[in-house]
């Protein structure tokens, strides 16, 4: 049997599929944190509390209203997006022309509430969100069973990706948000509503948060805690792609999900820790990140 | 007045008022409960942890010897240094007379340090790490509601008697994780089976998938979970999506009632574990848990019921040795039996474990649940000595050999 680190081949092709698997939640979150970074220069702490809300509305939504998952892909994103949308409107939007050490720091204390609130209502525990039924069972990989739910989440983290980086790069609206954080007066003069983009925008980036945690329902515990731990690695995850780079969070986070797997199979233990290594080495070699431009 | 006066008459009534809350402070019996409040533990004993030592205050009457009980809270956040800083904080400033709670065997360790230190009784619960009466043991620690050990014996000793004789462990990267593994591999050994492996994942894991897929691959009949809290339950269902289950029996190796609750027994089914309390043993566990549950909304794990046991147990010491001196109530916990819900014909060894019957238990499938909360049912009643052993732990220095 051939092995690679002293690993047998069929379980680092397994730890490699699963590491996919985690990347496409990384990819998910992290273009939400550089789409709301690189167009509105604000580091959005909360987003992991909106990834946890949006876990959270998918449980609520089947708990109380019988919405199934399928609904919930749709209405769960809408809903905390909508959230997002009142937070900027009202909050964020004054922080705009200070040092955007605040932001950080108002997006933070929205995360704590947003936990604290979730906590006391739900306990730590957390909550058992079940796979849905057309997508339980799995496929014989030969060298592993692939559980069918985690193939759609990779399909699906894949393609709204792709979507996202589409509207960005290659459409009229992308282009014109793309001008808009470059020179927002001198688009505002064109006729542009700027306010109502960047708000639309903050609410797009936080409904890709809220997506992810509707994915990472049925496979975690719906949990208070889903978010705080998962965001540290995002933001490391988007620094290392570039602060403003959308295709830099997107290569990244796929392929960090699958350092991470092999480093899970290797020396599980700095599996936690993989991440801010790269982090600390890229930042040496290319401060800018892997795809970002220097300022 | 000068400005040079009023500051030195300002500083004076500082002092005289700090000087008078430190003897206010030895008049009172002050209780410190130093937990998880807002992480993985925090469900297991946690804010209703605090509730329940009141009422155990309220029930032994709200003073003792006169003196008022005041009770401190604090979150550790599953953090040591926190742990042990609040302990020696309270003790210098506040009058501390005793600790209890910890939950995580990391913080317990490190706060039974300050107990020795600081010569302040910590009655730890929730921790599981047998070392906290072993190589970690002081005079003024009490290890309450179970440990490592007992785990080993009842679930492990359970499920090699159903035939899982080949193992691979998923470990809590800590040192609560790593003595149950111990312990429970201890068992397996003994009983001719083998650990063909483990692996050590770190506290507070979202994602068990890769760890799952390497303990398949290991080709053992039993997937030793040595975690507990959000990390169990993490796991368990992990291994459920991934079929597993289906080739591979898991084992519990510590899951408390809030942990199955969570899970729902649609996953958690058939899962031995090992517990030092149930609220539906006997009408004495079930009026405590109604209790609880008026006040809380879900049934008491056994660390809220140890949680009370433990306050009414001090309680009665100070009472009986009419002081809060900490050698003179160490020396009365440790003759005294303790005869209450919680347990019977319980007593505290010469190393500080409390010793007590130990349940093993199954869980029930869905459809052997009749009502809200009935989650288990009773397989073995295990002596104290059965689940502990009947001498000390040779590995605490303090016990002469």
């Amino acid at each position: 049997m051939t092995t690679v680190f002293g690993v047998p081949l069929p379980a680092i092709l397994g730890q490699m599929m699963l590491g996919l698997v985690n990347g496409s939640f990384y990819a998910l979150l992290s273009l939400g944190l550089a789409v709301i970074f690189g167009l509105l220069g604000v580091v959005n702490f909360a987003h992991g509390a909106f990834y946890m809300l949006g876990a959270f509305a998918a449980y609520i939504g089947l708990a109380s209203f019988g919405i199934n998952y399928w609904w919930a892909l749709l209405l769960a994103p809408l809903a905390v997006g909508l959230f997002g949308i009142v937070i900027e409107r009202l909050l964020l939007r004054h922080l705009y022309q200070v040092e955007p050490v605040y932001g950080l720091l108002l997006t933070f204390g929205i995360a704590l509430i947003a936990e604290g609130v979730m906590r006391s209502q739900f306990g730590a525990s957390g909550k058992s969100y079940p796979v849905p039924p057309l997508l339980q069972g799995g496929f014989n990989l030969g060298f592993m069973v692939l559980p069918i739910y985690r193939a759609w989440v990779i399909l699906a983290s894949v393609t709204v990706c792709f979507v996202t980086w589409f509207l960005i790069e290659r459409t009229h609206l992308g282009a014109r948000l793309r001008a808009a954080t470059e020179n927002a007066k001198l688009v505002q003069a064109f006729g542009i509503n700027v306010p109502l983009l960047v708000m639309c925008t903050y609410g797009a980036g936080v409904a890709l948060a809220a997506l992810a945690g509707v994915l990472a329902a049925p496979v975690v515990q719906v949990s208070p805690l889903m978010g705080s731990s998962l965001v540290i690695v995002v933001f490391a995850v988007v620094v290392i792609g570039g602060m403003g780079s959308i295709v830099g969070a997107i290569v990244s986070g796929l392929g960090l999900g699958l350092i991470e797997g092999l480093t899970k199979v290797v020396y599980p233990e700095a599996s936690n820790i993989v991440v801010f290594i790269i982090m600390a080495v890229v930042l040496i070699w290319r401060p800018a990140g892997l795809f970002g431009k220097e300022q | 007045m000068t400005r040079k006066s009023t500051i030195m008459a300002l500083g004076a009534l500082l002092g005289l008022y700090a000087s008078s809350q430190a003897s206010a402070a030895a008049d009172q019996v002050v209780i410190g409960d130093i937990d998880d409040m807002s992480g993985v533990y925090a469900d297991v004993m946690g804010q209703a942890g605090i509730d329940v030592i009141n009422m155990a205050i309220a029930d032994f009457g709200g003073t003792v010897l006169g003196k008022k009980i005041t009770v401190l809270s604090v979150d550790h956040q599953n953090k040591p240094d926190i742990g042990a800083s609040k302990f020696r904080e309270w003790a210098d400033q506040n009058g501390l007379t005793m600790v209890l709670g910890g939950s995580n065997t990391g913080v317990s360790i490190a706060m039974s340090k300050v107990a020795a230190a600081k010569k302040i009784p910590f009655i730890a619960i929730g921790a599981g790490g047998a070392s906290l009466t072993g190589a970690d043991c002081t005079p003024y620690t009490v290890h309450y509601a179970y440990d490592t050990t007992a785990l080993g014996n009842g679930t492990a000793s359970a499920i090699i008697k159903e035939g899982g004789k080949t193992w691979f462990f998923i470990t809590a990267d800590y040192a609560f994780g790593t003595q149950l593994q111990d312990a429970a591999t201890k068992v397996v050994l003994a009983n001719g089976g083998k650990v063909l492996g483990a692996v050590r994942a770190p506290l507070g894991t979202t994602d068990y998938s890769s760890f799952l897929l390497q303990a398949q691959a290991s080709g053992a009949q039993v997937l030793g979970l040595a975690n507990a809290g959000t990390d169990f339950s993490n796991s368990l269902k992990a291994a459920n999506e991934f079929g597993i289950t289906k080739t591979m029996k898991p084992a519990a190796l510590l899951a408390f009632l809030t942990d199955i609750h969570a899970a729902t027994l649609q996953t958690a089914q058939g899962l031995y574990l090992t517990t030092g309390f149930y609220w539906d043993l006997n009408e004495q566990t079930r009026a405590f848990g109604k209790r609880f549950f008026a006040k809380v909304n879900r049934m008491p794990t056994m660390d809220q019921a140890a949680v009370y046991s433990a306050t009414t147990q001090y309680l009665n010491a100070v009472k009986a040795v009419g002081s809060t001196d900490s050698d003179k109530v160490m020396a009365q916990l440790k003759k005294t039996k303790i005869n209450d819900f919680f347990a019977k014909g319980g007593y505290i060894r010469e190393d500080g474990l409390m010793i007590h019957d130990m349940y093993v238990m199954k869980v029930k499938t869905p459809a052997e649940s009749k009502y809200p909360w009935d989650y288990y049912k009773v397989v073995k009643v295990m002596t104290g000595e059965e689940a502990d052993g009947t001498q000390p732990d040779a590995a605490c220095p303090m016990i002469k050999k």
